[in-house]
């Protein structure tokens, strides 16, 4: 269904709804806000071989997720973290969307992947390692499927269509490496404000002219930073696909069930060499852009309020126990196990360690580097200089 | 049987390329119109008929897009070589160079190797019209994590790129476009020195000039025509521009007592600046006058009809070496 708006208004006042867009394509849902189950033609069939173990991993990942989320930003405002970039409120978007491909095809995220990251095993220590600035990184690639955050957005998306790229060569030649699946496709994740950056542009044009095993996840949280969508995008940001060539849904991404079911058939239709699929996840930013943000400035309570009124675990929750697939036990572990978590994420995120400078001059590059080796080489001798000064200094003393 | 070929300088190129995808199935090549065209410089003529579609790839006009999915390639195993077709045509690519290519085995601590190589045609003097005769190496110089190199021969021009393909870091080659039809010997059997090192061309006495790529045969002309005024000038090749064999240029700089560095990128805030404090710092009691730079001026590449006024020739450089001979060493 498109409902158009025409001459919609695109000022900031801060009191208007700034998550309604001019033109409207009704996403996917298979869940009510309520909590209801509805009947979908389409994509009820992908939910139905769901066991209550698997929907209760789906609830778990995301309630996993909103914890982490807190304690991390009570870890920022006390010092502890450099930043935080929150993922509260698109657990549902997340989490459907990774559990409904392959543990072996490569996913590149943008930095705000946490529950897709938490899914494929890396650990909350690991996660937070860049934003605590031990390192840029806190896990190796190869080891999750999951490439490393990208900052400087929408590059991340001509890296997945490179990786596309090699799938099909790999095939090909018949030389699929032995750790991927002969239907392996690859995830590109993007927010909506990065969708406006020409990186975009360029890879769904190199996907749509190669045909690539590319699966485009854009989250629509409605903020990019202070500037809503429809500063980004006048129209449905799903409806950008076809320009392409590429088949796009729009999906409410603040329900797991359709997260699951439209990434399983967009998926298994790219697994199937149909080419490259784009989902549009419509969800909502809860929190603030990063912890360095102050939301009031340009958006309105009743707007928050709204959305809260989507959330997308208590509406999952309330499906889960209504049909008994969870009982009241099951959330009292969760809810235990957690707090665990959250303990134990604190003392390791406290000690995690810094790297050395010397490790930075090692990977600069793979191979010796006249200039990197003359700078480590100086720089251990200028500080060995101190602690001769300070042994020194003891000795005469 | 001898491996020596004479041959133009595109021609190595084209033999290196034919070469490296003959070496090693990973390496792809991919780039605007290298396919059936055979590239804007012809440099890839005949390879996508000798090697397929696949691997010799024409691709979509987008360079960020270019050098972006080579990354995705190469973290995947592949050895991909990007043709950009001009050193101007670069700047969409660049931050797909910088915040990413550059950056991506240092960020990973080491786990992601991307050995991409940019082929990158550069330089002016062909008469072309805007943004077709840059000089941008400083600009990817000031870059950590990039190795950039410029060949200056048809022997350096095919074992540079081999040794560029090769190499598990990002290389950009900075191809002097005007010496593409430079003909000279190629000894494909016994590989030229270390691409990443300078190299001393022709040995004097009385001033270093150092340079590379497509100056190089102008200043062994300048030294030729110094000869005749009774100076001797050694000329050293550079070569690598990342990493900068700065000891070789010293040594040199140190024997002759005087040294001109000349580019055709801007002097203001080049790599003869930082050649020049470098050898400052390695061999100022040795030198009889400052490093003097010849290079072009601060304004974007002139129309080419002005070309000959902007870019360092033979008596640019031969002025040059007379005015580091007027400093008067003070008491």
């Amino acid at each position: 269904m498109v409902v158009l708006t025409c001459g919609a208004s695109i000022s900031g006042a801060i009191g208007e709804d700034h998550t309604v867009q001019p033109e409207e394509v009704q996403p996917v849902q298979l869940l009510t806000p309520e909590g209801k189950l509805t009947e979908n033609e389409v994509y009820s069939p992908f939910i139905a071989g769901l066991s209550a173990e698997q929907l209760r991993e789906l609830y778990r990942y995301m309630a996993m997720e909103r914890r982490l989320d807190a304690e991390a930003t009570s870890l920022q405002r006390q010092g502890q973290l450099a930043l935080w970039a929150p993922a509260l409120g698109q657990e549902a978007a997340q989490v459907g969307t990774i559990a409904a491909i392959k543990s072996s095809d490569m996913v590149f995220p943008t930095y705000r992947e946490h529950a897709m990251a938490l899914y494929r095993g890396i650990s909350p220590e690991q996660l937070l390692t860049l934003f605590r600035a031990t390192r840029h990184t806190g896990w190796d690639p190869s080891e999750h499927n999951f490439h490393v955050y990208t900052l400087v957005l929408a590059a991340q998306t001509l890296h997945a269509a490179g990786w596309a790229m090699g799938i099909n060569q790999d095939r090909r030649t018949g030389s699929i490496p032995r750790d991927r699946a002969e239907d392996e496709i690859v995830v590109a994740c993007i927010g909506d404000g990065a969708t406006s950056q020409g990186d975009m542009h360029e890879s769904m044009v190199f996907a749509a002219s190669y045909e690539l095993p590319l699966l485009y996840f854009i989250q629509n949280n409605h903020w990019a930073i202070s500037v809503p969508t429809r500063t980004q995008s006048r129209g449905p940001l799903v409806n950008r696909a076809k320009g392409y060539g590429i088949e796009g849904v729009r999906v409410d991404g603040n329900d797991v069930l359709a997260s699951y079911a439209v990434a399983s058939r967009l998926s298994g239709d790219i697994r199937a060499g149909r080419g490259p699929k784009l989902i549009e996840s419509v969800t909502y930013r809860m929190g603030a852009h990063t912890t360095a943000d102050d939301p009031t400035k340009y958006r309105s309570s009743a707007e928050e309020q709204l959305w809260e009124g989507r959330d997308p675990i208590r509406r999952f929750r309330t499906w889960l126990s209504s049909e008994g697939h969870a009982d009241e036990s099951f959330f009292t572990d969760v809810d235990a196990e957690f707090k665990d978590l959250a303990a134990d994420m604190r003392k390791s995120v406290l000690a995690l360690e810094s790297i050395d400078l010397e490790r930075v001059f090692d990977t600069v590059y793979s191979e010796p580097h006249r200039q990197v080796e003359t700078e480590k080489a100086w720089l251990k001798d200028y500080e060995a200089g101190f602690a001769e000064e300070q042994t020194e200094a003891g000795t005469a003393r | 049987m001898s491996g020596i070929k004479e041959m133009v300088m595109a021609k190595a190129i084209t033999a290196a390329l034919r070469d490296e995808l003959a070496a090693d199935p990973k390496t792809l090549l991919i780039g605007e119109d290298i396919g059936a065209l055979g590239g804007v410089f012809r440099v890839t003529e005949g390879l996508q008929a000798e090697f397929g579609t696949h691997r010799v790839i024409d691709s979509p006009l987008a360079e960020s897009g270019i050098v972006g999915t080579s990354i995705g390639m190469a973290m995947r195993g592949y050895r991909p070589v990007v043709e950009i077709q001009f050193d101007g045509f670069v700047f969409p690519a660049f931050n797909q160079i910088t915040t990413q290519l550059a950056k991506m085995h240092s960020r990973t601590d080491g786990n992601v190797k991307v050995p991409v190589t940019i082929r990158l045609p550069y330089g002016g003097h062909i008469g072309s019209i805007e943004h077709h005769s840059e000089s941008p190496e400083a600009l990817f110089a000031h870059t950590a994590g990039l190795r950039i190199v410029a060949p200056s021969s048809p022997q350096d021009a095919y074992w540079m790129t081999r040794q560029a393909i090769v190499s598990d870091d990002p290389v950009i080659i900075l191809e002097p476009k005007r010496r593409y039809w430079l003909k000279g010997k190629v000894d494909m059997e016994n590989p030229a020195p270390d691409a990443f090192r300078a190299q001393v061309l022709r040995t004097g006495t009385d001033a270093t000039i150092a340079t590379y790529g497509p100056l190089v045969p102008v200043a062994l002309a300048a030294a030729e025509a110094a000869r005749a005024e009774g100076r001797s000038i050694e000329v050293v090749d550079i070569r690598s521009i990342s990493p900068l064999d700065d000891e070789t240029i010293a040594r040199s700089a140190a024997k002759t007592q005087r040294l001109i560095v000349a580019h055709e990128a801007p002097t203001f805030g080049g790599i003869g600046g930082e050649i020049a404090a470098r050898v400052a710092e390695r061999a100022h009691h040795r030198l009889l006058a400052p490093v003097l730079r010849v290079g072009g001026f601060h304004m974007p590449y002139p129309p080419s009809s002005q070309e000959h006024r902007y870019l360092p020739d033979i008596d640019r450089m031969l002025e040059a070496v007379d005015r580091s001979f007027s400093y008067q060493r003070s008491a």
